[in-house]
Parts: structure tokens; sequence; C-alpha cells
């Protein structure tokens, strides 16, 4: 009983000594893997296959993170998180990088301690609706229950949609997205409200999904975006680039397939400065300098990714439209490198 | 020997008291500066801040305007509400399965044995699931529920008439009515007719606020919403299993001698019951009763699952993820759990002397 009293002691000096460390990156070299926040199950974001491997669009951000570091997407730790504890996880330096369906707000930005480095996927919160209901649009839902789960940007949206057009309405907020389903499901709300990126996703578990109609409106600008914490300026850096990289990768034609061959070849020299060729851009962040080079041959550039976990190789078919690059009819833009 | 012995063990103690203390207050100062170095003010100026959120159901007045610390209230009464009827069902049901396991009847025992081993035995997150999502099915929807007398029962709740206006009277009905119960003779009668006056000028001040099917849902009326239902049901079918073991081990703790004595005395079965064995009874039933009028309260937190918007789902829940102030939100949070707890616990500590003596 003694012996035990004085394990849970140092258990607790341990927990409370963590808190001084060295750089982010040394760290994480150190330990030899990226901890990497995601969702705890979120179809095309970060999700998990049968045989438990992670999948998504975020899930292949850290892959990318971390094969700049080893050279190797798989050195990374994916640690599911729910949307309480993201933010909590991210400070007190359990995770590196939060990869996790994040808004970038400015209270998000400024109060909590973290920097977001980018924007990675340009989403809106939607509404989803009975058809029998026979509604158009989202004006036509005054007096409606919004099924929707709690903890998120989403019940904000809710309140000044309806709010600022003066219709009544009754959020009902479930821990869980899935209950919050169930319960729209099973008539309880009139609406059920999310992100239009997984909103589609959800709808296909309805029992009747054809019975159900995703309405046109978007209520609210969401863009997701990676975060890091805001005391490591180096390491904001490297995962700052490292998203940009994989967006420049697209707009510049470098695939997984022919990202090597282009790094040898003689290229162009926006092409060759991003896969090291030229330049000297990695020691900055603290990398080699082909640093992008190693993170487009393990996961792709932007485009390939979205196609394989959102797009048309994966069974959710979302359309890229705002995420379409920036010369491509879409307002993906990623500052050059140079 | 016996001296110095003492003074050894007096010193060991305090030496351990100044260790203890020590690390306490080492511990808090590193949390402490730990906390400094984050990028993260701290403190509770938030809650003076606008929620801009809205709440399913509340006993004050709350809309987006309203701020953080009057979304805490909010939640709080909630807990405060739930916790409370779930009590009084708790009660109600366990203290008749408890004596009901004891009854003569073979069939009804048997039935009261069946209730505690199946909700004993059940998680309580799944009887949450079971009569929030098992029940809202059966339910139909707004524009072909029930309607008896004027009340609405559909998947959105129930709508009942909504009294209102007389409300003081009817408070003071009630007090007057407990005191008749309480007090002797000349002033029982008293209290009595007083209650009988009040109820009246309740009654003649009283309107009705109908409930009324319009659009979408049902307006006006009182309304009680399906996750306050489920979770009482819920709460209070679990915690009751766990009460009518606690009543039947007090029960038959009793001599038997007491009973067959009251039976000689010509008392029926329930006339004993009623004022020979559960007075005695009671004795030892409060303070394990007390741990699970506890245990209801903190159980009461599962709320956020089947979103009834108590102090964890409102203020642990969404006020945390807009305000980000972790530390602050689960100490107050913590705090109310310890508060209610540790009140709850004196009530019945206090109850149980006063019935010892």
């Amino acid at each position: 009983m003694k012996r035990q009293g004085i394990l849970y002691c140092a258990l607790a000096l341990l927990f409370f000594c963590a808190g001084a460390r060295a750089g982010t990156l040394d760290e994480v070299k150190a330990r030899g893997k990226l901890n990497c926040g995601v969702t705890q199950g979120l179809a095309g974001f970060s999700s998990t296959d049968a045989s438990g491997n992670w999948a998504g669009l975020d899930v292949d951000f850290c892959r990318a993170v971390a094969a700049a570091i080893f050279d190797d997407p798989s050195k990374v730790n994916f640690v599911p998180l729910s949307s309480k504890q993201r933010f909590t996880a991210l400070q007190s330096g359990e995770i590196d990088v939060l990869s996790r369906v994040s808004t970038w707000t400015m209270q998000n930005d400024t109060a909590l301690g973290v920097n977001f480095v980018g924007v990675i996927y340009h989403d809106g919160q939607g509404l989803m609706v009975r058809k029998k209901l026979e509604v158009q649009s989202a004006l036509e839902l005054s007096g409606a229950e919004v099924c929707t789960n709690t903890g998120t940007t989403t019940e904000l949206n809710i309140a000044d949609f309806f709010r600022s057009r003066s219709m009544p309405y009754k959020i009902v907020a479930f821990e869980k997205s899935d209950e919050a389903l169930k319960a729209y499901e099973a008539e309880r709300c009139d609406v059920y409200s999310t992100d239009a990126s997984s909103l589609s996703a959800q709808r296909v578990k309805l029992a009747q999904s054809e019975d159900h109609v995703i309405l046109p409106d978007l209520i609210s600008k969401e863009p997701l975006a990676p975060a890091v914490r805001q005391n490591d300026p180096q390491w904001e850096s490297l995962v700052r680039w490292t998203l940009f990289a994989l967006i420049n990768a697209e707009e510049l034609a470098v695939t997984k397939a022919n990202a090597d061959k282009l790094s040898r070849a003689d290229a162009a020299p926006g092409v060759r400065r991003l896969l090291g060729a030229e330049g000297d851009y990695g020691r900055a962040i603290g990398l080699d300098n082909d640093w992008a080079l190693k993170a487009i041959r393990a996961v792709g550039n932007y485009g390939e990714i979205f196609d394989r976990n959102l797009g048309q190789q994966s069974p959710l078919k979302i359309d890229r439209g705002l995420n379409r690059l920036w010369n491509n009819g879409g307002i993906l833009f990623a500052p050059p490198v140079r | 020997m016996e001296e110095t012995g003492r003074a050894a063990r007096f010193w060991i103690q305090a030496a351990l008291l100044a260790a203890v203390a020590a690390l306490a207050g080492w511990l808090i100062f590193t949390a402490w500066t730990n906390i400094g170095r984050l990028p993260v003010h701290f403190g509770l100026d938030f809650l003076s801040e606008p929620a801009g959120f809205s709440v399913l159901q509340t006993l004050i007045p709350f809309d987006e305007r309203s701020t953080y610390g009057r979304a805490f209230v909010v939640g709080l009464l909630n807990t405060l509400l739930v916790a409370a009827i779930g009590v009084a069902f708790a009660t109600i049901i366990g203290f008749s399965v408890g004596v009901a396991r004891l009854a003569p009847n073979r069939l009804l025992r048997a039935v009261a044995a069946g209730y505690v081993e199946l909700f004993r035995n059940l998680p309580l997150l799944l009887i949450l699931f079971f009569f929030y999502f098992g029940v809202l099915r059966q339910l139909p929807p707004p524009r072909t529920g029930f309607e008896f007398g004027g009340a609405f029962l559909n998947n959105r709740g129930l709508f009942l008439p909504d009294p209102q206006g007389g409300g003081w009277f009817l408070v003071a009905a009630l007090a007057l009515f407990a005191a008749a119960l309480v007090l002797k003779s000349r002033w029982r009668v008293l209290a009595g007719v007083g209650a009988a006056g009040a109820l009246m000028a309740a009654v003649a001040m009283t309107h009705i606020v109908w409930p009324e099917p319009r659009g979408l849902s049902v307006f006006g009326g009182l309304r009680l919403i399906p996750e306050l239902m489920a979770l009482v049901a819920a709460l209070a079918i679990y915690t009751a299993a766990y009460i009518a073991e606690i009543v039947r081990a007090g029960t038959q703790s009793v001599a038997r001698g007491q009973g067959q004595a009251a039976a000689a005395l010509g008392l029926t079965g329930l006339q004993a019951m009623r004022f020979v064995v559960l007075p005695q009874a009671l004795r030892l039933v409060v303070p394990p009763l007390t741990s699970q009028y506890l245990n209801l309260t903190k159980n009461s937190s599962l709320a956020v699952a089947i979103a009834y918007p108590d102090l964890v789902s409102i203020f642990a829940g969404t006020t945390l993820a807009q305000t980000g102030q972790a530390v602050e939100i689960m100490a107050l949070t913590m705090g109310v759990y310890l508060t209610l707890s540790l009140a709850t616990a004196a009530l019945l500590n206090w109850q149980n002397a006063r019935m010892r003596a």
C-alpha cells in the first residue's frame, strides 16, 4: 500500500516536471515518432480501416510531415482526440501537430496558445432535412429543432444563422455525432447539421438515405487547418511549409510517381527549388534540402491526397469545389518556395 | 517507555505531515509556473463574456446574448432538476421494490428480485440509450402525435397545459401543508386551513397556457423534453435497484421478534412494516442511501450522451470548447459536484444523527 503511494507521488512529479522542453523538432527526432492528433473517426479525414490502419486527408498530412523529417511516413503516432480535448492535448505537449478538422477562427488562433499553419480544406456548415418537409432553402426552417454535436463551432453557427434571421429554433447537442444522427433519424429533430464535407458521409449511414436531402445553403465558413503550439516558430514553419509544398507540388505537376525522377532531371527552376535540387531551403526549418521530395514521394501532392481520401477515388466522391487550385477555379493558393 | 514512545510517534507524524504539506506546496507551485509559461490567458473573466449559443431547456431566461456565467447557472439548475426528480422517483420505486422483495406473495417477490437483478447488472449508459432511442423511436412525430385533454405527446416531448400566475400561493400552500404534517394539535389545524386558503387563492389567480401545435412543432405550454424524461427514467430505475437492496437488507436486519410481536399485538402485515419494522430499519438504511443519492447526482453527468443540457454538457462541453479555459472550467465543474455531494452527505448525516439520538 505504502509503496503504491510512493509510486503515485513519483508519477505526479513526472507529470508536473514535463513543462520544460527543448525544440519540438529535436524532441520528435529523439522520440523517433511524430505525435499527431486526429479525430476519433471521420471518414475521409481520419478514420481506421478494418485492420486498424489510419487513413484520410488529415492522416496523410501527418504522414507527409513525418516523411519530411524521417523519410518514413510510417513514423507517426496517431492520437484520437475528441473536439473537447484537442487544444489541451496540443498545449500540453501530448501531440506535436493537431491535424483534426479544426476550424481556423480568431479565437482558436489567438486565445488558445496555438497557431494554425494554413488551410488544408475549405469547408462550410451544411444542413440536412427530410425530403417530406418539402423545404427548398434554409430560410424555411423557422421553428426547427436541430440535432448536432457539441464542442465545435457548429452550435454557434446555428445560433448565428437563426438569430440573425429572427427565426425561432432549438438546438439538441449530443456529445458524439453518431448519436446526433440517430436522434435525427428517429425524427427527434427536423434538421441535422455539421460540416458539409462530413454531411454526405453521414447521410450514407442513414437507413433510407434517399429520403433525406442536403440543402444547398452553407451557413458558415469553415477553413479547416492543422495547428501547432505557439511557442516554437521553427516547428511552425516546418509544418506550414510541408502543407505549402504539397499544394505547390500539385501546381507544378509533381506527383508521387514522378517526384524522384524530376528531382534528378533538368526540370523547371520552381520544381528544382521545391525538390531541393537548387537552393538551401531545408536548413532554415532544420531539415535536409530534399525534405519536400521525401514528403511528396511518400503521400503524393495535395490533389492526389484529396482524390484518394475524399474525391473520385474514394467512396465519398466529394467535388473539389473551393479546394481546387487558384488557377483552376478554386481558392487553394500556396506561397512559392523561393 | 510509554511516554517516549508517544513522543516519537508524535514527531514521526509531524514530520510526515510536514513532508506531505511541502510536497503539496511544491506541486501547486510547479503547476502554477507551468501554467504561467503556457501562452494561454488564465482567469475567470471569460464568465462575463456573451456565450452566443442557445440551450434546449432553461429554468431561467437564457439566450445567445447571455454570458458564460449564466450558462453555468443554467447547466447547474438543469443538473439539480434531474437530480431532484431522479432522487424522488428512485426513492419511491426503490422502497416499493425493497418491501416487495420481502412480501408474503411469491410472485411479487420474484418480480421484485428480477427487477433488482436486471437493472443492477446493466450498465447505466445502456439503460439510458434504451430509454432514449427505444422510446423516441416509438413516439410519432408532432403532426401525428397523441393528444389528450389539451396535452400533446410526440417525439419532441410531452407538452402540458401550463398553469401560470398563482405560483407563490402554490408554494405557500405546499409549505403550509408540509407544516401541517409536522406540527401538532392546534397549530396543525391552523396550518391546514391556511394551506387550503392558499390553494384556493392559487387556483383563482391561475390562468392556463395551452400548448398549441403549429408549424414544425408544438408551441406554448409546459414542455418536458424527451431527454429529461429519458434521463430521469434511466437514473431512477437504475438507482432504485440499489435502493431496493439497501431497504431489504435494512429491513431484514431488524430482529424477527419485532415483527412477530407486532403481529401478536394484532397489527396487520403492512401496519407492522409501517410502524414497527421500517422505523428501525431506517437507521441502518440512511447511510448507504446517502451514497446512492450522491451516485445518482454524479451519474446525471451522462446526460451529455443524449443531449440533455446539464452542467457537463453546457459548461464543461460547449463553453470549454468555445473558450478553451480547460483548467478553470474543469475546476469549477468538479467544485460543483463536490459541493453537491458534500451538502447531500451533510444533510443526511444530520438526519441520521437526529434519528439515532
